[in-house]
């Protein structure tokens, strides 16, 4: 230790020299974990704070709760029912094989359902919420609830969905709503702003129409949630708003009414009041069960309804484009009139059949009506005399005057996206839509509605309001006081150039109705209080050749396709009418034996319901 | 000299030992002591349950007996220093053949009453290994080629038994601790700085070697972004969880990111994520400060330590402790990729506190018997 105490200091001077440097050294880093911390704590404190809640916080969208649909006398025709669901969130789940046997088990699922569950499973992401069930009734929903603790990750939820209390009668009018696609969420941006799991949104009709304001708006919850996802406790509950009720103007007795009398037929009614427009019924037949399609509609139910001959997804009120058949002569008749073709006193001799241009014009009484004036040709349906004014009157008045009235354009506006224009032709169109000169001879058969001339049935409707109200236009509608439906100031003028021609029409139509030779005198109400004024009208399906003529054959001899569709359009009370209405039944034979009696059963409902309808108003306007 | 020596060699009373023990550094060990309860306590949720009860009888027992080591004559660490080396290498080949396996590694013993994880032991005892190793050793002979050889075997050997177990953290903290006492010793710098460009060159070859996982961490590091629910997750929670602290800290139990769970090992390697976040910056700086103090104690201690030994040990271990926490911090803060390193003292976890209280008691042997002379 002696002889090395000149190295001991040499070794120490070494040694405290580099502790200097550690030590400097160990001072810099410790100035540089201060600044990081500075850094991250206080300058970019919000940023993390932000990051921070971001983790711990999370929203739960829940499905807003969809407006319903009253009719005109408050009565729910689409309402919320509480539906018991089950939800899981696969990526929650441990064992998602154990999870879903034992669900297989409580739910009683067949292997096909529990095949299609797995399936579902598979094609969404982990963290998107699996439907397991929709529709659990009570009981399941209680057992399952009462497994909970052995199923991890289910999560029991009781959700608003969709209800139609009056299954088949108002689709045609609302549709229905069924699970939100990725198309619909593309689509409107209503949709995805509110889109939560198992959202329905409407896919026809007005619930379509009226997304925007049916939806409503999500109730949200703030969570504050762990890491795992579970969630701690609730921070925060948003109330959404409720979609609005909208309500219509239908009747739902009229409209049960209509559905009833179109049982087992194809075809459709149409009643609308003939001055506010308001639609009292709208039925197409068949129609089918809009509660089927809430939940997803099952492969039978869907191939019964998609395999229909008569068509049930097809509204016939507005997307059946169908000839007018004898349903236009009020028309051509007014059309005459109006300018100055004929009058009162003009008269056409019908021997059955007439000869123009060569071709051969058949009436559909063989034997003729005789000399028959405007009044006796509308009231018995004369062809030849319709032949006759048309040929004199020509396509581009006719067509003028059916334009006025409301054919050959869309009667909702952009309100149904499957309404169609039916066809009101003149000579222009066919040279521009066919390239082809108009003959004559089509004008001949367009004065009795048959030819290229296609009318809707709401058009129909409408055309035979506008006159019964005496000639002045209307907007129909099917929302009560729909403040974003603006009504062009056109209404209630005047469509006529002389007011006594309407009056004229309206007499023939009564006529037609009321007395002996009408054609559909058989369907007539004397009582003056539900007495009504129409017009039959018998559309061909086909050309009628020579040798059906000859076998005249009854309806029911004739194959179902090959029938006449049987139309009838009709306004009542006579004195101080109100309501007019428009039926059509496909293949129906006849309009005078078929669609005739059925204005009568609808008048009678529709008239009887009238001073109830009427105090509605009333109260509403005692309210305010 | 010669007497006086002797003489105060016989002349260390309990009285003049408990005169000579260094009060300061005790305190600030209690209190660091206290915290990390404090801390244990709010990542058990506010409630005194297993983590904090195990850290609380640990603590206690640990620090009863650093106070034991410390009136223990530094000559006594002298004398062990080869043997007990030897005692933890023979644990490291134990936990190597009969070792606990948890968790895809295997780096505990049973013991029956404590599962011991040798490896910690090392970072102190390998310390004290080279230390005596030099201790008598000639300035010449310092950086001959065969001390340098031996040096870094004493230092690879504990390293290899590592890395298998696996556990690459501990095995680079263990070697920090023999690099710093090579470094105190006086080995040449050059050979410092060769080594470390040979790293640099080496690296990329290094990182070819490197598990999955490991490569996995060091991609995280340099973009955790890149996959922020996986790997990367960890390192930003934990930044978020200190950067949302502020200033002032959310408060007592009211840390979100750690309450909530979103810190990954709270309770060991990420305790400072959790203090930080709930104390804030105050907090934290507080914290660094208790132990620079502790740290600046250790170096005091060296610097008037009469022997080579124990000045040896005070600095190098003083290094350690200092590359543990900054480690640790630079981990947590995101300015390191993740390396399993525990924060001295704070994190729970028995044979690291066992460790570095050992190595405080022999920091503290040394204050206490400063004087002593070692032949």
């Amino acid at each position: 230790m002696i002889n090395s105490s000149s190295e001991n200091v040499t070794k120490l001077n070494s040694i405290n020299r580099r502790m200097f440097i550690t030590g400097s050294l160990k001072f810099f880093i410790m100035i540089g974990l201060v600044s990081r911390l500075f850094f991250l704590q206080v300058k970019e404190n919000k940023k993390y704070l932000t990051l921070s809640d971001k983790n711990r916080i999370r929203e739960w969208k829940l499905a807003p709760i969809r407006g319903e649909f009253h009719d005109y006398f408050g009565n729910v025709i689409a309402g919320n029912f509480e539906a018991y669901q089950l939800h899981l969130i696969p990526e929650q789940i441990e064992d998602f094989r154990y999870v879903m046997y034992r669900l297989k088990d409580l739910l009683e699922l067949s292997e096909k359902e529990f095949q299609k569950i797995v399936k579902k499973k598979n094609a969404i992401k982990p963290w998107e919420t699996l439907i397991i069930a929709d529709n659990l009734n009570w009981k399941k929903f209680s057992k399952v609830n009462n497994q909970l603790y052995d199923l991890n990750g289910v999560k029991p939820v009781i959700s608003i969905s969709r209800n139609y209390p009056y299954n088949e009668n108002f689709t045609h009018i609302i549709g229905y709503v069924s699970q939100a696609n990725e198309k619909d969420i593309e689509l409107n941006d209503i949709i995805k702003k509110n889109f939560v799991p198992g959202l329905k949104v409407g896919k026809i009709g007005l619930e379509k129409s009226f997304e925007k304001r049916l939806i409503g708006s999500n109730d949200i919850e703030r969570y504050e949630v762990n890491a795992y996802g579970r969630r701690i406790n609730q921070l925060e509950f948003q109330k959404g708003e409720r979609g609005k009720t909208l309500k219509l103007t239908i009747d739902t007795e009229v409209q049960k009414l209509a559905n009833e009398l179109l049982k087992d037929k194809s075809g459709s009614i149409s009643v609308m009041d003939i001055y506010t427009g308001d639609l009292i019924a709208m039925h197409s037949s068949p129609s089918f069960d809009p509660n089927l399609f809430v939940f997803g509609i099952n492969q039978d139910d869907w191939q019964i309804i998609r395999n229909n001959p008569m068509k049930p997804l097809v509204n016939k009120t507005l997307q059946g484009n169908y000839s007018p058949g004898s349903t236009i002569k009020p028309i051509v008749a007014l059309s005459a009139l109006e300018n100055g073709i004929i009058d009162t006193n003009f008269t056409v001799k019908c021997n059955g059949k007439t000869e123009m241009y060569g071709q051969t014009y058949h009436c559909w009484k063989k034997k003729g009506h005789g000399f028959v004036s405007l009044r006796n040709a509308m009231k018995q349906s004369c062809d030849t005399y319709f032949y006759e004014i048309a040929r004199k009157l020509g396509v581009d008045k006719l067509s003028q005057t059916a334009e006025k009235f409301g054919l050959g354009k869309k009667v909702f506006g952009d309100l149904f996206d499957i309404e169609k224009n039916g066809l009101i032709p003149n000579t222009e169109w066919k040279k521009n839509a066919l390239g082809k000169g108009w003959l004559l001879g089509e004008t001949i058969i367009t004065g009795i509605g048959q030819g290229y001339i296609q009318t809707t049935p709401i058009q129909l409707c409408l055309m035979t309001a506008q006159i019964a109200n005496g000639g002045y236009k209307i907007y129909p509608k099917i929302i009560v006081n729909d403040k974003e439906n603006i009504i062009p100031n056109d209404k209630f003028t005047p469509l006529y150039k002389n007011p006594k021609n309407i009056k004229i029409i309206q007499d023939a139509m009564f006529g037609s109705t009321n007395e002996v030779m009408g054609t559909s005198y058989r369907s007539r109400i004397d009582d003056p209080k539900y007495r009504f004024a129409g017009k039959t009208g018998t559309a061909q399906v086909r050309k009628i050749t020579e040798e059906d003529r000859e076998l005249d054959l009854q309806t029911f001899e004739i194959p179902y396709e090959e029938r006449d569709h049987a139309l009838y359009i009709a306004f009542g009370p006579y004195i101080n009418p109100r309501y007019a209405l428009s039926i059509l039944v496909e293949h129906g034979g006849n309009g005078s034996t078929t669609a005739a009696p059925m204005a009568k059963k609808l008048f009678k409902k529709i008239i009887d319901r009238h001073f109830l309808r009427q105090s509605m108003n009333n109260k509403k306007y005692m309210e305010i | 000299m010669y007497q006086h020596t002797r003489l105060k060699d016989n002349n260390f009373g309990l009285f003049q030992k408990f005169k000579n023990f260094d009060y300061v550094l005790f305190f600030c060990i209690l209190l660091l002591g206290f915290i990390s309860l404090i801390a244990m306590y709010s990542t058990d949720g506010g409630e005194i349950l297993f983590h904090t009860k195990s850290h609380f009888t640990k603590l206690i027992i640990f620090t009863l007996m650093m106070v034991l080591f410390s009136f223990i004559n530094i000559k006594f660490w002298f004398l062990i220093g080869y043997f007990s080396y030897f005692v933890v290498i023979v644990l490291l080949i134990w936990t190597y053949l009969f070792g606990i396996k948890s968790s895809g590694s295997q780096r505990w013993i049973d013991l029956y009453f404590i599962n011991l994880q040798p490896s910690e032991l090392m970072k102190i005892f390998i310390i004290l290994c080279l230390a005596k190793y030099f201790h008598r050793m000639k300035l010449d002979k310092i950086n001959s080629i065969y001390t340098i050889l031996t040096s870094l075997i004493v230092i690879l050997l504990p390293m290899g038994l590592v890395i298998v177990q696996p556990d690459l953290g501990t095995s680079l903290l263990i070697a920090i601790s023999g690099v710093a006492v090579l470094w105190f010793v006086g080995i040449n710098h050059k050979y410092f700085i060769y080594t470390m460009l040979g790293f640099l060159l080496l690296l990329p070859f290094i990182i070819s070697f490197l598990k999955p996982y490991q490569k996995l961490r060091v991609l995280t590091f340099l973009n955790p972004d890149r996959d922020p629910l996986g790997a990367g997750y960890q390192i930003i929670q934990s930044k978020i969880a200190v950067g949302s602290g502020g200033l002032f800290g959310k408060g007592f139990l009211k840390g979100t990111q750690s309450y909530l769970e979103f810190l990954p090992e709270k309770h060991t390697d990420f305790i400072f994520t959790l203090f930080s976040e709930e104390f804030g910056f105050i907090g934290s700086a507080l914290l660094l400060l208790i132990y620079a103090v502790i740290i600046y104690r250790i170096v005091a201690i060296g610097a008037s330590s009469r022997s080579y030994f124990a000045k040896v040990f005070c600095y190098s271990f003083g290094s350690a402790i200092f590359v543990y926490i900054t480690i640790n911090m630079s981990m947590v803060l995101g300015l390191l990729p993740i390396v399993g390193s525990p924060l001295p003292i704070m994190s729970y976890g028995g044979s690291s506190m066992l460790a570095t209280m050992t190595g405080l008691g022999i920091v503290m042997s040394a204050k206490v018997h400063s004087q002593q002379a070692i032949a």
